[in-house]
């Protein structure tokens, strides 16, 4: 069955806006309500808008199974890479070595209730990352894996 | 009398959920001294300003890895079981 040219519009018009929704809760996961796991789902749901809007063969094209799943198992490995990369250093596994570096979200933390500092955190935010990356390829293969069996009438 | 046996054990049940739930002080935890730790050190021991972030990605790390692997390990098995059949 196909949907109502008003569904797809509308779908069309929403989804960049859930892009960056859910992208601005992910990389804001250090400093405000959110993270990667919340960040994920809500970028799932916009995958799965597209899913409902247009017929499974349609929307396949755009949101192809084997990218999730790639994107799903890189966002795992970033997870436990970051994890492992303060072993290198001799420190012990999830240690935050990149905190008060200076370098890539290195900035110190003004202690207290202040202003907040986006390039703060160190490795929370590259996990917060990862996990969000994870999070949306594993919730999107499980709806293109349900959505499959559906026998659709052209 | 099945019936009403059924609707006298649910009102039962009911009531005995409201005395329980009557007596939990909601919105007044007790101050432990593992929360005053969490919110006095944990910004200048994670470097995060979100102490929910702080505990869930650095003090509680073995926790998001487990429940990312939990993750990973749900996609695998759902797109395992409805994966697309060659005699089809």
């Amino acid at each position: 069955m196909q949907m109502s040219s008003i569904v797809k519009t509308t779908a069309d018009v929403l989804f960049p806006f859930i892009l960056i929704y859910g992208l601005y809760i992910i990389l804001h996961g250090h400093l405000t309500p959110g993270g990667g796991f919340q960040g994920g789902a809500i970028l799932a749901s916009g995958v799965l808008l597209l899913l409902l809007a247009y017929r499974y063969s349609e929307s396949t094209n755009i949101v192809r199974q084997v990218m999730m799943k790639t994107l799903e198992s890189t966002g795992l490995l970033l997870f436990i890479i970051a994890a492992l990369s303060a072993m290198v250093l001799g420190a012990g596994f999830f240690f935050n070595w990149l905190s008060p570096l200076g370098s890539i979200f290195g900035d110190s933390v003004a202690y207290g209730s202040t202003v907040a500092n986006l390039n703060t955190g160190g490795l929370i935010p590259i996990m917060n990352i990862a996990v969000g990356i994870e999070v949306v390829g594993a919730i999107s293969v499980i709806l293109l894996a349900l959505l499959s069996g559906i026998q659709e009438k052209i | 009398m099945k019936r009403k046996l059924s609707i006298i054990i649910t009102i039962l049940m009911i009531g005995m959920l409201g005395v329980i739930v009557s007596g939990l002080t909601f919105g007044d935890p007790v101050d432990h001294p593992m929360d005053r730790y969490f919110i006095e050190n944990s910004q200048e021991e994670s470097g995060a300003n979100n102490v929910v972030t702080a505990v869930l990605f650095d003090y509680r790390g073995f926790d998001t890895l487990g429940e990312a692997a939990v993750l990973f390990t749900a996609a695998l098995g759902a797109s395992l079981i409805f994966r697309k059949r060659r005699d089809d």
